[in-house]
């Protein structure tokens, strides 16, 4: 994918040419939100030169697929996500690293999308809510549970905490309800019951080591 | 400041592959340059556009900057290694204990899992007025809205106010000093390396920079020396909520004993000043002495020699000398 680290520092770099021609080609990178995205042209029309230059066209691993897509260099997954590639289970609450809405997996670790930039993660496997369900359509263990227990009122913070409990089970398959709290407690709920929440989390765990 | 905007204004990006690389891009860049380690701090001010820069230099594909050594029986931790990695490091938890402690009570898990070392101890106050990009001393000003008749003040300084009250928010800061860390830190022009406790500035010599760094430099490592390993440790967090919360006031000591004496103490306290500051009186005080409830009450009374409450914080002084208490005291007697 990266031709980014070795291309020739050179005045009047001739890639320019074959950039924008690329951007042109992939027309499915066009943004479904344009208003988000108006900016200056001045710093998004620079090319690639310099060591450690990056490309605005890139590759993504995202819930297995790959993904190209045309990323700003000061883009936030999250919007990345939601704007360009349709993944709108990926909620925005805060989009100041305070709620927890807009947990992804990133090569396995829970990360709030909203204060990650997308080109830093090129290279990683990204997964959100969308990619937890088989191809098939049947429900994630955790999934599953929330249903199980309708752990959820209006369900705003759910894809995000699904998202932190699929992380943190990975790491501790058979929690005790403290170290699950403790592991989902990088997300909040304004609507209701945290209990519930974690009762339903539970449920999920136990779902998936019955699975 | 939370509030949703559009998009961070536009930035050039670059992803130096090594550290040699992020220095050079470093110097192209002086003056309209910012470095960016998890992010955590720097994105607020960048959404927040109370910072803008034209030039960001991200270190997350610096390999080298990343991971935890063993050397000389201590540890030396790449400045972008992640607070989850220090928290879960075997030798931090067996030799080194208060420091993952410290890494632990870092905001949330989401936070740790992307914030990094480096960025910890290098991130800015949280003074709101200066955050919500009021121009006051530490903007280069000429006024302190947080020492004002009015002023909202609770979280701010007791200790060595000059102008600006802000405090440190840094929960690793005090143990890495308690610890006796060295910061390495590098440039084009080469590598320096400075004490945990030289590494943070005061107002009364820097009003603007909360670190010794200068620009063009990057800290590379810290380096933890073998001489505090498996010492009697102590560290505490008070905060309003249990997770994201910053210090009302932190605490970390390592201490040695022979028999019930105290042979050799280090003790530094966060979030009461603008650096964290090492409590040099204190140890001073109890060295020799026996660690005994009286020991632990006369430290506690001199740490607060000098402190000096604002409208709404005078709670942080007798905070602070219990905290002080407890970390000459020791974990086992700490119910109060
Ligand atoms: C909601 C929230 C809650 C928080 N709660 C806490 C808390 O309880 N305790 C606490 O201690 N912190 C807390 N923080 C702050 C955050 O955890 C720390 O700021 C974090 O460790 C910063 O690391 P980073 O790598 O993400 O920083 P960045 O934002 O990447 O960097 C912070 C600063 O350091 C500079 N910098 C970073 N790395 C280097 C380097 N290698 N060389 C030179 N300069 C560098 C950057 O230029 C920037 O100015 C909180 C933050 C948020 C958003
Ligand atoms: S405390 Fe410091 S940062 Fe806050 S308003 Fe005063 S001068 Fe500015
Ligand atoms: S939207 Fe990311 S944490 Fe709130
Ligand atoms: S269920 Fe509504 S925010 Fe959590």
């Amino acid at each position: 994918m990266e031709e980014v680290n070795k291309m020739e520092e050179t005045p009047n770099n001739p890639s320019r040419r074959n950039f924008i021609k690329g951007v042109i080609a992939a027309g499915a990178t066009v943004s479904s939100a344009s208003y988000l995205f108006r900016t200056s042209a001045a710093g998004q029309t620079q090319t690639a030169s310099a060591p450690g230059s990056v490309e605005r066209l890139i590759s993504l691993s995202v819930n297995g697929q790959e993904r190209r897509v045309d990323v700003m260099k000061q883009e936030t997954l999250a919007q990345t996500l939601r704007y360009k590639l349709g993944l709108t289970g990926t909620k925005l609450g805060c989009d100041r690293a305070e709620c927890g809405a807009c947990t992804v997996l990133i090569d396995d670790v829970p990360h709030y999308a909203c204060s990650v930039l997308t080109h830093t993660v090129r290279t990683k496997k990204i997964v959100t809510i969308e990619g937890l369900a088989s191809a098939e359509g049947t429900l994630h263990p955790v999934q599953q549970g929330v249903v199980d227990e309708q752990g959820f009122q209006c369900a705003f913070c759910m894809p995000g905490f699904v998202m932190s409990a699929v992380g943190y089970l990975k790491t501790n398959p058979n929690p005790t309800r403290e170290q699950l709290a403790h592991g989902v407690s990088g997300n909040l709920c304004r609507c209701q019951d945290y209990d519930k929440i974690l009762t339903a989390l539970m449920k999920g765990a136990e779902n998936m080591r019955g699975a | 400041m939370a509030v949703i905007r559009d998009m961070m204004p536009v930035f050039e990006l670059f992803q130096p592959a090594s550290i040699d690389e992020a220095l050079n891009l470093l110097d192209a860049h002086r003056g309209d340059v910012w470095v960016l380690g998890g992010g955590m701090d720097s994105f607020d001010w960048l959404k927040d556009r109370t910072k803008r820069v034209s030039t960001v230099v991200d270190l997350s594909q610096v390999g080298e900057l990343r991971g935890i050594k063993e050397a000389n029986g201590g540890l030396e931790i790449g400045a972008t290694t992640t607070l989850t990695e220090v928290v879960h490091h075997p030798v931090v938890r067996e030799k080194f204990r208060i420091l993952a402690e410290a890494a632990e009570m870092v905001a949330s898990p989401q936070i740790r899992n992307q914030a990094t070392l480096g960025g910890n101890v290098s991130q800015d106050t949280r003074c709101w007025y200066y955050r919500s990009g009021w121009s006051c001393y530490r903007a280069g000003g000429n006024i302190c809205y947080a020492d004002t008749p009015t002023a909202i003040n609770r979280e701010h300084a007791i200790l060595q106010q000059d102008r600006c009250v802000a405090v440190s928010p840094s929960d690793t800061a005090p143990a890495l000093i308690a610890l006796d860390a060295e910061f390495v830190i590098r440039s084009t022009g080469g590598e320096r390396v400075v004490k945990a406790e030289e590494y943070f500035l005061g107002p009364q010599i820097d009003i603007t920079h909360m670190t010794v760094l200068r620009p063009g430099e990057l800290l590379t490592a810290i380096r933890i020396p073998a001489t505090w390993a498996n010492a009697q440790f102590y560290w505490e967090k008070v905060r309003d909520r249990n997770v994201w919360d910053f210090p009302l006031v932190n605490v970390a000591s390592a201490m040695k004993l022979s028999g019930t004496t105290i042979s050799d103490v280090r003790i530094a306290v966060g979030a009461v000043a603008a650096r964290p500051l090492r409590l040099t009186a204190v140890e001073a005080a109890t060295k020799g002495k026996p660690r005994t409830e009286e020991t632990a009450s006369a430290a506690g009374e001199l740490a607060i020699q000098g402190a000096t409450p604002l409208r709404y914080n005078a709670y942080k002084i007798p905070l602070m000398r219990n905290l002080v208490k407890r970390a000459i005291r020791g974990n086992a007697q700490a119910t109060t």
